[in-house]
């Protein structure tokens, strides 16, 4: 599903990436952890195609297509969704209405046609009682003024409703509380499926225990330098980063 | 959302500086002597076939005139015009006047149907719009059609060319034109009422609801040929009209003069709307050409509880200097400003309210959004004051500016003013910036760029949009997307 190439990107001439290799396979959920700095945002920037940095080497594969020369746009439509680690406010824009926005225009991108309003509705509407996401919400404008853990919910709305290819999660669980984030949990397990990738980067086990990840990879310093399985991420929670820091400095 | 998916659609349809009503229409046309004096003067009133009481009217206008220098507070910069190098009156060749139809020249039918406004009766009727919309259309210095004329009569509206008014209504004009917008007002004002060729003139008389909207359709054909539109409308006791002003001109290298006159008299009980989409040619992105649009529009609520309303989508001219206001002098009287001014390119906006409150219990509501992109200045510039015996004067003013990108400007410049102590003014102002991090997350959505100005602009503005009549919110829509097309990226 996901290949990352040898992967170098620079911001401001500071490389940020540094040569970093990852696969992720159709139905896996990997996980990243990592120390704060490590890149890990950045790694998520790039692959959804985030201007401001320089790609210097390397390659991003999806499904084999090489995919760093399309806008965010394409990638969307090719079914790439980061749920943002600080997700924006949208004044202005009811939540109800860029939702259909954003729909129709992925399905447009791929050729499928456009939802009817009822149609439309009923889905979101469905969705959001999952997530226990108040339908008075929908009515106000995208995120503005949404509580932290508001806006993570309203995260996983969207990649409910865009039925994405590769899951990105950036941090969706910093700013929740225990019930939401069981809540958050549920939602991204209900999406698990043999044909769905997710990339989840986290700085704590308890979600891992949750979204139970086939994969734990150790991010320091632009590199990933560590995989193993789910119990990787128990072995970080007792021993912390010291190791990784002082090996990637070498 | 199918509006902004359309939207989007168009900006996609068209290319980077295309103005969609850029085209010219070919005539022969009749024109005044080049350049402004007396006899100008006389030639545009003999034209119009005037009384000797307006040709006077005129004259003591245009002597103000010569004694007036162009005002320079605006902020807004361009080169010294030069009064003499332009014509005042240009007129299709063998005009008969607006009686017929079938007499207007056929390549002006095409014209208006190009910009899709038909004016044929029975074209409107069968067309898929369902609500009825009666239209004079102005073409250059001449009013050329005007609908629905009999159906109005039938109910006592009068809605007509104010050429056709002043020999037919004579009585109505001379008790009302001025009296709003003085001819001495300002260098624009004057300078019009000096020269004024056409516009619309309507009478809504006591207690009735004008079964229709009535819309004036003003387009600028010829070259180097200036356009001054007076309109004046009055609504008597308890009635009610909603009116529609639309304007394009055609794509030209050199700058046009558009300076019109607007005069509203709300009395007792009475209400008026007055919704504006002003769509001239807004210069090229290097900001050569474009319409000068110096206009004066104001409304006098006359009457206790009467009330105007201002609504305007600003999209073109390359220099926007435009107030349109209310004089609150009924007691209990209201007055509203809507506004959207959108800057583009190396568009110049000025443009803003007065509330004047005069009376008791008078209260205004100032909402403007202007948006500016490219390199364009965009400045709110609005006024709200309160006489000595306005007892209780309400106003809230709301004021927000949304910039795109890095090089543009925008301003709000209000000056508050009371003399009653009872007056409460609230002010409002935020400006803000479409950001690139909201950019990227519309886009990491699927959004693409200007599906995501369109969607974020559209929020922005949705609260002015919500004041226009139906058809013209959604044209309204799409026209604001066509505006910022290469705004962004
Ligand atoms: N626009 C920028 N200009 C300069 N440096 C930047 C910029 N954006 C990110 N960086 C730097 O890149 C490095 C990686 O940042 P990134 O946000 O990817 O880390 P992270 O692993 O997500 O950290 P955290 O765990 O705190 O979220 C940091 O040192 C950060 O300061
Ligand atoms: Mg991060």
């Amino acid at each position: 599903m996901l290949e990352i190439r040898n992967l170098v990107v620079d911001i401001d001439d500071k490389r940020i990436l540094n040569g970093l290799n990852l696969t992720v396979n159709k139905g896996e959920v990997a996980a990243i952890m990592g120390p704060n700095g490590s890149g890990k945002s950045t790694l998520s920037y790039v692959i959804s195609g985030k201007e401001d940095y320089t790609v210097v080497d390397g390659e991003i594969l999806l499904d084999g297509e090489n995919i760093l020369e399309l806008d965010p746009a394409e990638r969307a439509a090719l079914g790439v969704f980061l749920a943002f680690q600080y997700p924006l406010e949208i004044p202005g824009v009811g939540t109800m209405t860029f939702l259909k926005a954003v729909m129709n225009a992925q399905r447009k991108a791929r050729g499928e046609a456009e939802l009817t309003t009822p149609d439309l509705m009923r889905r979101v509407r469905e969705a959001a009682e999952e997530l226990s996401i108040n339908q008075e919400m929908l009515k106000r404008p995208l995120n503005f003024g949404f509580s932290g853990g508001e806006k993570k919910r309203m995260e996983i709305l969207q990649m409910a409703l865009l039925e994405p290819k590769l899951c990105i999660l950036d941090e969706t669980d910093s700013g929740l509380d225990i019930d939401a984030l069981k809540i958050v949990a549920d939602g991204v397990n209900a999406l698990r499926s043999p044909d769905r990738s997710f990339l989840v980067i986290t700085h704590y086990q308890r979600l891992l225990d949750y979204i139970v990840p086939d994969t734990v990879h150790v991010m320091a310093n632009g590199r990933i330098v560590r995989t193993g399985g789910k119990e990787l991420a128990l072995e970080l929670e007792a021993n912390g980063y010291a190791d990784y820091r002082q090996q990637a400095a070498e | 959302m199918a509006a902004v998916q359309e939207t989007v659609d168009r900006v996609k349809a068209i290319d980077v500086d295309q103005y969609k009503y850029g085209f010219e229409t070919v005539l022969e046309t009749e024109k005044a002597p080049k350049g402004l004096s007396e006899d100008t003067v006389r030639y545009i009133s003999a034209k119009k076939n005037e009384p000797e009481w307006m040709t006077q009217w005129r004259l003591d206008a245009f002597r103000r005139w010569q004694t007036m220098v162009e005002p320079t507070w605006a902020r807004v910069d361009y080169p010294k015009i030069d009064y003499q190098d332009a014509y005042y009156y240009s007129e299709p060749k063998n005009f008969s006047g607006p009686d017929s139809l079938d007499d207007v020249d056929p390549e002006i039918l095409k014209t208006y149907e190009k910009l899709g406004i038909p004016l044929r009766e029975q074209e409107l009727l069968a067309g898929v719009k369902t609500s009825k919309v009666a239209v004079d259309a102005v073409f250059d210095s001449v009013s050329v059609a005007t609908t629905f004329k009999e159906e109005l009569k039938k109910v006592g509206v009068i809605f007509c060319p104010i050429s056709e008014a002043i020999r037919e209504h004579p009585e109505l004009v001379k008790k009302y034109l001025g009296s709003v917008v003085p001819a001495s007002d300002n260098f624009f004002a004057t300078l019009n009422s000096a020269v004024f060729t056409d516009g619309s003139f309507v009478y809504i008389p006591e207690g009735v609801r004008c079964p229709m909207e009535l819309s004036t359709y003003f387009r600028i054909n010829e070259r180097n040929t200036g356009q001054f539109e007076r309109t004046l409308i009055i609504a008597d006791k308890g009635s009610y009209v909603s009116y529609l002003e639309g304007c394009t001109a055609p794509q030209r290298d050199e700058h046009q003069l558009h300076a019109a006159v607007v005069e509203l008299v709300a009395l007792e009980d009475a209400e008026i709307k007055y919704s504006t989409v002003q769509n001239w040619f807004p210069g090229d992105a290097e900001g050569k050409g474009g319409i000068y649009n110096f206009v004066t529009k104001r409304g006098d609520c006359r009457g206790d509880r009467s009330k105007i309303s201002w609504t305007q989508v600003e999209t073109g001219s390359a220099i926007t200097w435009k107030y349109p206001s209310c004089i609150l002098r009924g007691n209990g009287s209201n007055g509203e400003f809507y506004s959207i001014a959108i800057s583009n390119g190396r568009q110049q906006v000025d443009s803003g309210t007065k509330m004047i409150h005069l009376g008791k219990n008078t209260t205004s509501r100032i909402i403007s959004k202007g948006i500016a992109a490219g390199k364009s200045d965009n400045t709110y510039r609005g006024q709200v004051s309160a006489h000595r015996k306005a007892s209780n004067a309400r106003n809230f003013t709301n004021c927000d500016s949304l910039l795109i990108g890095d090089q543009c400007g925008a301003h709000t410049v209000p000056y508050i003013e009371s003399k009653n102590a009872s007056a409460v003014f609230e002010h409002e102002a935020t400006t803000s910036k479409i950001s690139d991090d909201q950019m990227f997350y519309c886009m990491q959505r699927g959004l693409s760029d200007e599906e995501a100005v369109a969607l974020i602009v559209n929020g922005f503005v949705k609260d002015v949009l919500q004041h226009l009549p139906m058809e013209f919110a959604v044209e309204a829509q799409k026209l604001i997307s066509i505006s910022l097309e290469g705004s962004v990226g």
